[in-house]
């Protein structure tokens, strides 16, 4: 379904634009002034003009984009004139530097979540409920099949996992940026303190977290370790994409495990060849999405992102929400079966 | 049952076969021989049965919960498993595991044939209650066991070693105990894990198939064709005839007692010397013929309890022997095969004297095929289809009789499959491991009139790379949506291989097709250029 042709945001090819603002939010193409949720490559993408995104997100949106971007920091909270709108970033609790972004002009305000979730995340802000007349919200996890147990709960059991194998390395792949962090950082909450290995992919972005001042075990790169050093009950992090790379060689007979939302269902862990898959997902679950939609008191909803035509109908017919499916360049259908699509 | 889930998540969550057989060993030596023997049971895949149908499960879940049929329509298409979509619906899991003490064999025998039996109303609420003490893992197990859907990652040969270890016994003794069956009881067990008796009494029991693997041309290049004895590859299916004090016994290589289904083989096998045990292939072969029939009126014979005169006459069933395991009583597996086909052909050669005349085209001897030099391989193959075989066996001569799939003794080679380009019409989505994922196809062939036509289906044959990659593209090309079946765009060939063609009134292309596979992704070829039902029935003429 498309958006009205009056409202505040529309669907251009380049994505969700504003007039008032004159700018777009997550622009699939080059734009001249985009308004970033979060740094993920399928929401931030290069060649912008100038891109608004949390001042927390700057080292890795420079890392990903080029280092002579003009890039203007925004904290979480503020109210911004751009145009004539009012624009407002708010934490989404998705990875560090996240937000939903809020528009308003006239007597109408937007809220386009991007990628959210509810439960605590020692890794980055805590989401915060935002109200607004229209919401645009992601449903990559629209069924209620998906519930997520707390990340402490996943830590320990990653960590019991790795326990019992002292006399081998532990590889977990996640990734890189957001859950591999979280990661870390989870496991720090529980007590771990041992040293952990990364992939250099991992390790590339470990500067911002810590920064930022997230407490996260000792951490150090694999390829810095001397050559034929044994690595037995070691804990590598790992993305998904080296499974199949060269460089892991050292990492014969070591168990592995996938870290994932995605995870919750057997056949899609069985699919990917792991052994082992522990459900840890960066995006709401079916309870956090519903949830968040009633706390935005939007009267319409649109719905992007995997099951989007699920939750639509969800919301119009038990929860009695006007809501529909926003058709549109927000990745064909965000399935599970891309093993590179990076969030989730 | 507690043990049991362990046991179950433990399997499912390794991918090493080393730690899979550890496990079970350990599993097997820490339980009481009742579980022990429902444990076997179900890892052997022999309780299956459907105790509550999984449609049911969905019924009785959804009764507790507040979504509609269209959203548990929705969760089940993404899982693919009704026993799994009810364990993550299921709004209120135990959080921790109970009842440490209850056995496996009071859930198997008692617990869960009890649920079964009960009136829907009071089903629906004891199955609830049982829910209740449940731990999410505990009910997936659970619901796969009522819905018979029961499944995990261990072969035959892994569950037969890590019990053989566990009962300090030797692998082959156990895989031969285990023939036939295994009715899961603490006693059955015992007997089963007992110490190695003198002349043990396996009486019924047929022994474990040795099974050949695809030849790999390399590995002849050391050896003389006469260091080989060379058969045709029959196309009918596997199976043991024995002849012993006990009675007279079919089995089929799925361990399947098939006396019912072929009374004019238990005839035969009743006229051979006692403490006989043949090796060979049941087909349906008419007397005065030269070969045997196709597939397909064997399969008319398969699974019938009682076949009526009229069919035997019709479908007249035949024994082509082509190994001997057991004669005058005593197991002579471990002979070299150049004397046991020495000793079978002197079997038959007796047999044929003295059996009745309406007897002595229901066994046959495999005949040898003589070959000089490896050039004459190729050539000897394509005879197979005058002879109405699938192609060649390759079977050393000083080979004993293994048990299983071991390589470098027999081999396969198979006839070139035939092969037709298709169009790509209807997709739906996997189940299990397959589930949301596009995987099983349905082709079309032109008709005369310029239509595409469905006439195959097949769900093997892509790389998971090319899965993945079909998928997206199904996704992105939808035409229309049936239920859990899309029709596509038909744009992409595939070239599609098969055992054979039939004609059938059944099918809308009036064509039947055996082990239909996707052979090669035809990226280069546009749909205009995909073989037509004409082409199909062509080859029909080339091999029936």
């Amino acid at each position: 379904m498309p958006l009205p042709a009056d409202g505040l945001l529309t669907l251009t090819p380049q994505g969700l634009y504003c007039r008032a603002a004159q700018a777009w939010i997550d622009p699939w193409r080059p734009v001249p002034r985009a308004l970033i949720t979060h740094a993920h490559a399928d929401h931030a993408r290069a060649g912008c003009g100038e891109y608004w995104a949390i001042a927390s997100s700057e080292g890795i949106l420079r890392q990903r984009l080029g280092q002579d971007i003009r890039l203007l920091p925004v904290d979480y909270g503020q109210v911004l004139g751009i145009g004539d709108a009012r624009v407002s970033f708010h934490s989404a609790g998705h990875v560090l530097g996240s937000a939903q972004i809020r528009l308003e002009a006239g007597a109408e305000s937007w809220l386009v979540s991007g990628d959210y979730k509810r439960c605590p995340d020692p890794s980055c802000t805590p989401f915060e409920p935002v109200t607004a007349d229209v919401f645009i919200t992601e449903a990559t996890f629209g069924l209620p099949i998906y519930r997520w147990q707390s990340g402490t709960e996943v830590a320990r059991q990653i960590q019991t996992w790795w326990q019992q194998a002292p006399d081998r390395p532990s590889v977990l792949f996640a990734y890189a940026f957001g859950k591999a962090q979280r990661l870390l950082a989870e496991l720090a909450a529980i007590g771990v303190e041992h040293e952990v290995l990364l992939h250099g992919a991992v390790h590339n972005l470990m500067a911002s977290y810590r920064e930022a001042g997230v407490a996260m075990p000792p951490t150090v790169p694999l390829g810095s370790l001397p050559r034929g050093a044994s690595l037995a009950g070691r804990l590598l992090i790992a993305p998904p994409a080296a499974q199949r790379g060269t460089g892991m060689r050292q990492l014969a007979g070591a168990q592995t495990a996938f870290v994932s939302g995605w995870m919750a269902v057997r056949g899609a862990r069985r699919r990917r060849g792991y052994g082992r898959g522990f459900v840890l997902s960066d995006h709401a679950d079916w309870g956090g999405l519903v949830r968040t939609v009633q706390q935005s008191r939007a009267q319409q909803v649109y719905v992007t992102h995997g099951q989007s035509d699920v939750l639509a109908r969800y919301l119009r017919e038990v929860e009695g929400i006007s809501a529909a499916p926003l058709a549109g360049h927000f990745e064909a259908e965000r399935s599970g079966n891309e093993e590179q699509a990076e969030p989730s | 049952m507690r043990h049991f889930a362990a046991l179950f998540d433990d399997l499912d969550r390794t991918t090493s076969t080393n730690a899979k057989v550890e496990r079970l060993e350990h599993y097997f030596r820490s339980v009481p021989p009742g579980d022990a023997a429902w444990a076997l049971a179900l890892l052997l895949g022999k309780r299956r049965r459907r105790l509550i149908s999984g449609r049911r499960l969905r019924e009785i879940c959804q009764e507790a919960t507040a979504l509609p049929d269209w959203l548990f329509e929705a969760c089940h298409s993404q899982v693919g498993d009704s026993a799994e979509t009810v364990a993550l619906l299921w709004p209120h899991p135990a959080p921790q595991a109970t009842n440490e003490a209850d056995s496996l064999e009071i859930w198997m025998a008692k617990r869960l044939p009890h649920l079964a039996a009960l009136e829907p109303t009071a089903q629906a609420e004891a199955v609830r209650h049982c829910w209740a003490t449940l731990t999410a893992g505990e009910l997936l197990l659970v619901n796969k066991l009522l819905s018979g859907g029961f499944r995990v990652g261990v072969s035959t040969g892994l569950v037969t070693r890590g019990l053989a270890r566990s009962a300090g016994l030797d692998e082959a003794l156990l895989a031969h105990r285990l023939m036939g069956g295994f009715e899961p009881s603490a006693a059955a067990f015992q007997g089963l894990i007992a110490p190695a008796g003198e002349g043990e009494e396996l009486s019924g029991r047929p022994y474990p198939f040795f099974l050949a693997s695809p030849l790999e041309p390399g590995q002849l290049a050391d050896t003389a064709p006469s260091d080989w004895q060379l058969e045709w590859k029959w196309d009918g299916i596997r199976g043991q005839l024995i002849q012993r004090s006990a009675g007279s016994s079919l089995w089929s290589r799925g361990e399947e007692l098939i006396n019912e289904a072929f009374p004019e083989l238990i005839n035969l096998a009743s006229s051979l010397p006692q403490g006989t045990v043949l090796d060979g292939e049941v087909v349906v072969w008419h007397p005065e013929a030269e070969a045997p029939e196709p597939f397909a009126n064997l399969q008319r014979r398969l699974g019938r309890k009682a076949p009526s005169k009229a069919l035997q006459r019709e479908c007249p069933a035949a024994f082509v022997a082509y190994d001997l395991l057991e004669r005058k009583g005593v197991d002579v597996r471990t002979y070299p095969l150049r004397e046991r086909r020495l000793w079978l052909e002197q079997l038959h050669q007796h047999w044929s004297a003295t059996a009745p005349a309406e007897l002595q085209s229901r066994l046959r001897l495999s005949p040898c095929q003589a070959l000089s030099d490896w050039q004459g391989l190729e050539p000897l193959r394509l005879q197979a289809r005058h002879s109405k075989a699938e192609g060649l066996m390759l079977k050393a001569l000083n080979s004993p009789y293994l048990a299983g799939r071991r390589r470098g003794h027999w081999w396969k080679h198979k006839l070139e499959p035939l092969k037709l380009d298709a169009v790509l019409l209807y997709a739906q989505a996997g189940s299990g491991k397959r589930a949301n994922l596009y995987t099983d196809y349905s082709f079309g062939l032109w008709n005369d009139a310029g239509e595409l036509v469905t006439f195959a289906k097949a769900y093997s044959g892509l790389d998971d790379g090319e899965i993945r990659e079909l998928d997206r593209w199904i996704r992105a090309h939808t035409r229309e949506r049936f239920g859990p079946v899309r029709s596509v765009e038909p744009l992409q060939v595939f070239e599609l291989a098969f055992e054979g063609l039939q004609a059938s009134k059944r099918h809308k292309s009036g064509i039947a097709v055996r082990f239909p596979r996707i052979s090669r992704w035809r990226r280069d070829k546009p749909a205009a250029e995909a073989d037509s039902l004409a082409s199909a029935l062509a080859l029909m003429e080339v091999r029936p």
